[in-house]
């Protein structure tokens, strides 16, 4: 049977991650690759770098930082942040990560999804959308929330889909921060819309909450950041309280065997 | 000494197979080429095929580069231990019915179908991590699991991204499964020949694990 996955979400500025300033066990606490390594050891499914202030001139911390990680830790990771057009997302990938997120790019070029999916191959498209409640609808939100596009959500998760994106990353920005839970009502409106992958996003504070994501919310995949960040939970935790409530998750305890 | 050749055929991604092998073989005296040459072909000692993306644009970047005529020989005929991940897998089959219908390298027999998603009930690509189910011990699971320090296959699971499934003829040639509305292969067998759905490289000490075992494949 297929595992949900538990996905934690490195914030990185310039090539330093800045939410993880209490890994006190790490050699370099702001050092994204030491964190990626110990978060995949952990148990990790996935590993999502999100380049936050993406500019051209910080494009090339990241890619160092994405082909160091890529050669540390063996699960797939996802990198996004600042992706604009064709090039980006070949460099990304040349870097070593296996699929990258867009966002802003993907709504002022919608094209810009059919044509990375054809030539990239769906499964490494992963298209974010930040959505905020607005009267009774969720609205599109790009440039880091602060655009409102006045596009429908559910109607964009539709779109995407048709396009050939292969995952949809959804951040709810009402909850995001928050540690309220993750807007379930949201990510079961789209999970339930599209016949692709739904990672819930944004606003995990305890155990409980990603329980609710996946079972309430219908989410494949759950994310979050500061409750790993700053040792709330661990992986390990989240694993073992989701196995005792009968969802299915990747635990096989391995150990490093390969190094014999 | 060992010389492990990743075939660079214009797709895919080769720097997460080549990380990975770079990691297994730290101490060992391993040469890890990513090449289209003939010449590194002949030389090679491992053959790895990766592939992502579609099975008619692999394919057909495969036989632009002009190695198939020598991959048959190194693999048929010489018998080189070879691998061949998840399009890479697919593309040893009879046919692939990805956008069409395409003949493929026909080592192992069989056919490449998309999943069926059940009524739409399946999100497609099944794309995360499964349970394993090993069918059968060969000499390579014997090994994998010693290596793994494992008694049972229980708990074991594998990265996978696809939306296409290797229906092979001779269930004999099938050592692994896993299940995603239907039977899925998940790892293929044939003499020096091993192919898998999944994504060793990318599913952790299970996948280093893997391709550890395949390195000491002679």
């Amino acid at each position: 049977m297929l595992k949900f996955r538990i996905i934690p979400c490195l914030d990185v500025d310039a090539g330093r991650v800045v939410k993880g300033i209490n890994f006190l066990s790490l050699r370099d606490a702001g050092d994204p690759v030491e964190q990626a390594k110990a978060y995949s050891d952990e148990g990790a499914d996935e590993i999502t770098f999100l380049d936050i202030t993406a500019t051209h001139q910080r494009r090339r911390p990241m890619i160092d930082v994405i082909s160091k990680t890529a050669e540390k830790c063996f699960v797939p990771l996802t990198v996004g942040g600042g992706v604009k057009n064709i090039m980006d997302i070949k460099e990304f990938l040349l870097a070593g990560a296996d699929k990258v997120s867009i966002n802003s790019a993907a709504i002022k070029n919608p094209s810009l999804i059919n044509e990375s999916s054809k030539k990239f191959g769906n499964q490494c498209i992963v298209v974010a959308i930040d959505a905020k409640k607005i009267s009774k609808n969720w609205n599109v939100f790009i440039n880091g929330g602060r655009v409102d596009t006045g596009i429908d959500a559910i109607s964009w998760a539709k779109n995407i889909e048709k396009r050939g994106a292969g995952e949809i990353l959804l951040t709810s920005m009402d909850r995001d921060g928050t540690k309220n839970g993750f807007d379930l009502e949201l990510t079961s409106t789209i999970s339930s819309a599209v016949n692709i992958p739904v990672i819930a996003s944004g606003g995990v504070g305890c155990l409980k909450d990603f329980f609710d994501g996946i079972k309430l919310g219908g989410a494949s995949a759950v994310l979050a950041a500061s409750v790993f960040h700053f040792k709330e939970l661990t992986i390990k935790q989240v694993k073992k309280y989701l196995k005792s409530k009968n969802i299915n998750v990747r635990i096989d305890n391995l150990d490093k065997y390969y190094e014999k | 000494m060992k010389n492990v050749l990743i075939i660079d055929y214009g797709t895919g991604n080769l720097k997460s197979v080549h990380n990975a092998i770079k990691r297994i073989s730290e101490k060992q005296d391993c040469k890890i080429l990513v090449s289209s040459s003939v010449e590194d072909l002949k030389k090679s000692t491992h053959i790895i095929l990766p592939g992502v993306g579609a099975f008619e644009s692999c394919l057909n970047g495969l036989i632009k580069t002009k190695v198939r005529g020598c991959l048959e020989e190194m693999v048929l005929g010489k018998k080189k231990p070879f691998l061949g991940i998840c399009v890479g897998m697919q593309m040893l089959a009879t046919k692939g019915f990805e956008n069409g219908e395409f003949a493929g390298l026909d080592w192992i027999s069989g056919e490449v179908k998309k999943i069926n998603n059940q009524n739409n009930n399946l999100k497609i690509p099944h794309m995360g991590w499964n349970s394993l189910n090993f069918l059968k011990e060969t000499a390579f699971t014997k090994r994998l699991l010693k290596k793994m320090k494992k008694k049972s296959t229980n708990d074991l699971s594998a990265y996978f991204v696809h939306s296409y499934n290797f229906k092979n003829k001779n269930t004999n040639e099938k050592v692994i499964t896993t299940c995603y509305g239907e039977e899925i292969t998940a790892m293929i067998s044939k003499e020096n020949i091993i192919g898998t759905q999944f994504h060793p490289e990318k599913s952790h000490y299970f996948g280093l694990a893997f391709l550890k075992t395949f390195l000491e494949q002679d």
